[in-house]
This record gives C-alpha cells, sequence and structure tokens, in this order.
C-alpha cells in the first residue's frame, strides 16, 4: 500500500466575469508516494503544487480524479489524525503563545489531555523554540513562525507529512534548520511530501522528486535517475595518445592522461563514438554517465511543452 | 466530536477576550454612570424607568454590534489569514468548525451580558437603595436579549460563510433593522393583496422576528411576561438559529478556500 496514491487530480477555476471560462490549474495529475519516502513535489511558482496540496488536505474540492492517503480516501477526516501539514507562508493565531497553539492543534487532532501536555516541550525544543513557548506568536519572527509551523504539523505525531514550500523566505541559516528538521523527519520514518521550488532542497532531501508544470506532472522518478537522464553526458576512456578525424568530431573535451584518453562526450553521440572506437580496434577502458543537476533536468522539463508548441505552430 | 467542538468553541471565546470585546464593558459602565445626574433632577418611578431602558438597550445593542462585528469575521477572517488551513487539515468536519465558532461567539456574548446583567442590577441598587422583587423580572428581557443574540450570530455567521465583510455588515445590520419591525411586516402582509400578500407574508416568517423579543418597555413598566411567550420565543429562537446555522454549514460544506 502506498503512502499517497493520487489518480487523475483535476482542478479547474472559472474565470472571466461574464462569460465563465474554465481555467485548469491541474490536470490529471497521477502518482504514488511510497511509505517512508521524502518526496519533492517540484514546479516554478503557478504550476498546481499548493492547488494539489490543497485538495489533499481538504481546503478546495478537485474537479475531477481521487486521492488515497495511507489506503484510505483523502476526505477522511480520520486520515487527518495520521497528516501534519504546513502551508505556505503559515499564520497562526497570533493572540495565542506557541504552547496554547500546539495545544489546541494537538486537541483538535485527537492527542488526549495527558499526551499533550507531555508533547508541547519536548516538540518545541525540537524546532528550536523550547525558551519562548510562552510568549505571544505576535512577537515572533518569520523564521520563528515557520518553525511554529513545523511544531504544529508534527505535534500530533503524524505518519505522513505536507509541507508546502517550508524553506519560501527564510535566511539561509533559517533554511538549514528546517533542512535539518525535515531530516530528522526523514530518519524517524514519516513519510514526507513537499512541495519548493528550491532545487539544492530536494535535491538534498528527496527520494524520488516530481516536476509539475502548469498543472501538468512532466516527470518523476528518482533523483540520481533524473539526474543522469538530462546530464546529457559521458565521460568515455580508452587507450590511446591521440584523437583523430571523426573520433575528434564527437568529442567535447578530450585530455591525454599517459597511455590513455579521457573524453567528454554528449550521449546523442555516444553509440557513434563506442562504433568508431570498435572500428579502429581502440581498447575501451570504461564508459560512466555524467550527472546533470536537478536543476538541468527541471529546466529542461518545464521547458518542453514550450518547445514542442512552437514546433507544432506551422511555419 | 465534543472535544474538538470545546476547543474551538474556547478558543473563539479567548480570541474575543484577548482582542479586547468585553472592553465595551467599560463603555457600558461610563454609560450608566453618565446618565446618572439625570437621575437626580427626577422622581424615583421615571428614574427607575429610564434606569431600566437605558440598561436593557444598551445591553442589548452593545450585544448586536459585537455579534456583527465579530460575527462576520469568524469565517472571513480564517479564510483571510489562512489559518482555516491548519484546522481543516485536521480531523475537523466543516461543520464542526462553523457549530463550534457560534458556540464560542454565544459564549462570548452570555458572559458579556451577564457582567453587564451584574452592572445593571448594582446601577438599581445604587439608584433605588434595595431592590425589589419585580426588579427580577426584568430578567426575562434581558434572557430575550440573549435569544436575540442567538438569532444574529447565526444570521452573521452564514453571511460570513460566503460573503465579504463588508457585505455581511450591510445584510446583518439590515436584517436586524427589519427584524425589529417584524410584526408591522406582519401587519403590512394581512393588508394586502395578491403577490404583495404572498411575499410579504413570505418575508415575514424569512426574516427573524426581533419584535416579539422585546420586551423592554413593558419589564421598565413592571409588566409580567406570560410563561406562553418565554416558551414561543425559547423555541422559536432555537429553531431560526438552527435553520440558519444548518444553511451556513450546508454553504460552507461545498466552499473552495482560496
Amino acid at each position: 500500500m502506498h503512502a499517497i496514491e493520487i489518480k487523475g487530480l483535476t482542478k479547474s477555476y472559472p474565470v472571466g466575469f461574464w462569460k465563465k471560462r474554465l481555467r485548469p490549474a491541474l490536470q490529471g495529475l497521477t502518482l504514488e508516494v511510497d511509505r517512508g519516502e521524502t518526496f519533492g513535489f517540484l514546479g516554478p511558482n503557478g504550476a498546481g503544487k499548493t492547488t494539489t496540496l490543497k485538495i489533499l488536505m481538504g481546503i478546495i474540492f478537485p474537479t475531477a480524479g481521487s486521492a488515497t492517503i495511507l489506503g484510505k480516501d483523502f476526505l477522511d477526516p480520520e486520515i487527518k489524525k495520521k497528516v501534519g501539514f504546513l502551508p505556505e507562508q503559515p499564520y497562526f493565531y497570533d493572540y495565542l503563545s506557541a504552547s496554547e497553539l500546539l495545544a489546541y492543534y494537538a486537541e483538535l487532532s485527537g492527542v488526549p489531555r495527558s499526551e499533550r501536555n507531555r508533547r508541547i516541550g519536548p516538540v518545541l525544543e525540537r524546532v528550536g523554540l523550547g525558551d519562548v513557548g510562552n510568549k505571544q506568536l505576535r512577537k515572533f519572527s518569520k523564521g520563528m513562525l515557520q518553525r511554529v509551523g513545523i511544531a504544529q504539523a508534527i505535534i500530533h505525531d503524524p505518519e505522513v507529512v505536507f509541507l508546502d514550500e517550508p524553506m519560501s523566505g527564510l535566511d539561509p541559516l533559517g533554511r538549514h534548520e528546517v533542512r535539518t528538521l525535515i531530516q530528522g523527519l526523514k530518519d524517524e520514518g514519516k513519510t514526507i511530501f513537499f512541495s519548493t521550488h528550491i532545487l539544492a532542497d530536494a535535491e538534498a532531501l528527496c527520494d524520488r522528486v516530481a516536476v509539475i508544470h502548469k498543472g501538468e506532472l512532466r516527470g518523476i522518478g528518482v533523483v540520481n535517475d533524473l539526474r543522469s537522464s538530462v546530464g546529457g553526458q559521458s565521460e568515455v576512456i580508452w587507450e590511446g595518445t591521440q584523437a583523430e578525424g571523426d573520433i575528434k568530431g564527437l568529442l567535447v573535451e578530450s585530455h591525454v592522461a599517459g597511455q590513455t584518453l579521457r573524453a567528454t562526450v554528449n550521449s546523442t553521440d555516444l553509440d557513434r563514438l563506442l562504433e568508431k572506437l570498435r572500428q579502429q580496434r581502440l581498447r575501451l577502458v570504461s564508459v560512466t554517465p555524467l550527472h546533470g543537476t536537478l536543476e538541468d533536468y527541471f529546466l529542461a522539463k518545464t521547458a518542453e511543452k514550450k518547445t514542442t508548441e512552437k514546433e507544432a505552430v506551422p511555419s | 466530536m465534543t472535544s474538538r467542538l470545546s476547543a474551538i468553541t474556547l478558543n473563539t471565546f479567548r480570541e474575543a477576550v484577548r482582542d479586547r470585546v468585553l472592553y465595551n464593558l467599560i463603555l457600558f459602565v461610563l454609560l450608566l454612570v453618565a446618565s446618572a445626574p439625570l437621575f437626580g433632577q427626577i422622581s424615583i418611578d421615571l428614574e427607575r424607568l429610564i434606569l431600566v431602558n437605558v440598561g436593557l438597550s444598551s445591553i442589548s445593542l452593545f450585544g448586536v454590534i459585537i455579534a456583527i462585528f465579530v460575527g462576520i469575521g469568524l469565517v472571513s477572517k480564517e479564510i483571510e489569514k489562512k489559518t482555516l488551513y491548519t484546522i481543516l487539515s485536521r480531523p475537523v468536519r466543516r461543520w464542526e468548525f462553523i457549530v463550534g465558532k457560534y458556540c464560542g461567539l454565544l459564549l462570548t456574548l452570555v458572559v458579556n451580558t451577564a457582567l453587564m446583567t451584574v452592572g445593571f442590577y448594582i446601577a438599581l441598587l445604587v439608584s433605588a437603595h434595595h431592590l425589589h422583587s419585580t426588579d427580577f423580572h426584568l430578567l426575562v428581557a434581558i434572557y430575550f436579549i440573549v435569544l436575540q443574540f442567538m438569532m444574529m450570530i447565526a444570521l452573521t455567521l452564514l453571511f460570513s460563510s460566503f460573503s465579504s465583510p463588508i457585505f455581511s455588515t450591510i445584510f446583518a445590520f439590515a436584517l436586524f433593522v427589519i427584524g425589529t419591525f417584524a410584526e408591522d411586516l406582519k401587519n403590512f402582509a394581512a393588508l394586502s393583496e395578491g403577490i404583495v400578500k404572498w411575499l410579504t407574508t413570505v418575508a415575514s416568517y424569512v426574516v427573524p422576528n426581533f419584535a416579539s423579543l422585546n420586551v423592554i418597555t413593558q419589564a421598565a413598566h413592571d409588566q409580567t411576561v406570560g410563561r406562553g411567550l418565554i416558551l414561543h420565543n425559547t423555541l422559536y429562537a432555537i429553531l431560526y438559529s438552527a435553520a440558519v446555522t444548518a444553511g451556513a454549514v450546508l454553504i460552507f460544506e461545498r466552499r473552495n478556500l482560496k
């Protein structure tokens, strides 16, 4: 059983004052997240990340499609006892102190009173707010509020945690702290689904990522696989001291190291290069795919449709 | 369910208290104190009459203003500030949120009214140097004022569940004024004919009948209120509030919270 299973999730909003048209915000999103997995949901601003999370949290309703969390319908209130959620740029009741807020949310999540009082202190300590638990939230900085946001998302010890842009608007130190907190949750075996457009965070934390753009899923997979799929280059080493003729034309760059030649070649030219090496009876030492960054993959996937659309336009 | 409802109720009450809603009590006391110099210049009976009218009308007016201005923000403010996101992502049913908010504001107004009532009786005691048994008949008028609050909160909550705060305020005030003259609307319906009769009859049943809940004048003249009217008004206020709150729930259950 998957921790999260989304099937054909679609959301359209009516736009226009007089003549209403439907503007799709999410188009047939289908994906699964395994238990214990840290899943990054990537996309530029307005891609449909927050829309997806709002649907899963029951804040808005889908136009079509379905989803399950831990095997139960996502709208089943009981499943939400096992779910934590941090909204994007969270705002909390600023007349409450951090401890009062956590007590309130724990009660709403069905945590028994005795357990509530036992949990609040350690959770505040964990997010680095142990010494300001009795301070009203209106006196908190943005970074502190983000940490309160994470605290409220985990106060009831959920199995699945949804985080919407958890590092958004934080300074480098704040981002590092939040990243450490997420890593801690990951180490505890929690399933984490977090949306972000900060690719370095996704690269550092996620087991798998999905790229969404204009409401459509553009790619999904293990971070390393995705990086290598767009790395687009391989390092080829063979015995020799000089690249000549046809071979030279295929290489991006090459260096001689003793009796071997170390060259970089575009993946599209790799087969041709290997064929040439075989024909010239040159001894192959190794072929290593060079990984691109997640950013390369992200840029490739978000630009993909644009290129396809341009190609489709008749000249 | 009970735990979630009570949590939302108490949090709504706490918000009202911490946002200094109960500061209106100071204004109420000031109003009673400010009207005191008037009393020295008139007869004892008239003094009591004015005090009862000023006191009970103030309790009603302050309460209605709180019901409207706090009520319109009960849902819309939570949507606007997105605090609702962290509520609905928990095992909280949407109806529990609405009913919890309703109970929270009602609790606020009951506490507010109770404190005002204490102040009002102290003023009565100070002006007449003792309390008559008939003075406690005034509690019925105060009870009716609380019933009025029950209905006003339900109405503002209904408007708050689908409309902007400005429109909610306009709708709520308009209905409060129309409801105050509900009996006149009924009389007009009785005298009308055709489509006008039909429309005014429907309107007279839809708008809240605050007229029958206003017994301040009777109370000021020591006229007792019959048990029949107490029972009738109690049932009416409960059913009307329940129906309007159910309407708010129905709207809110289907609403996409952008």
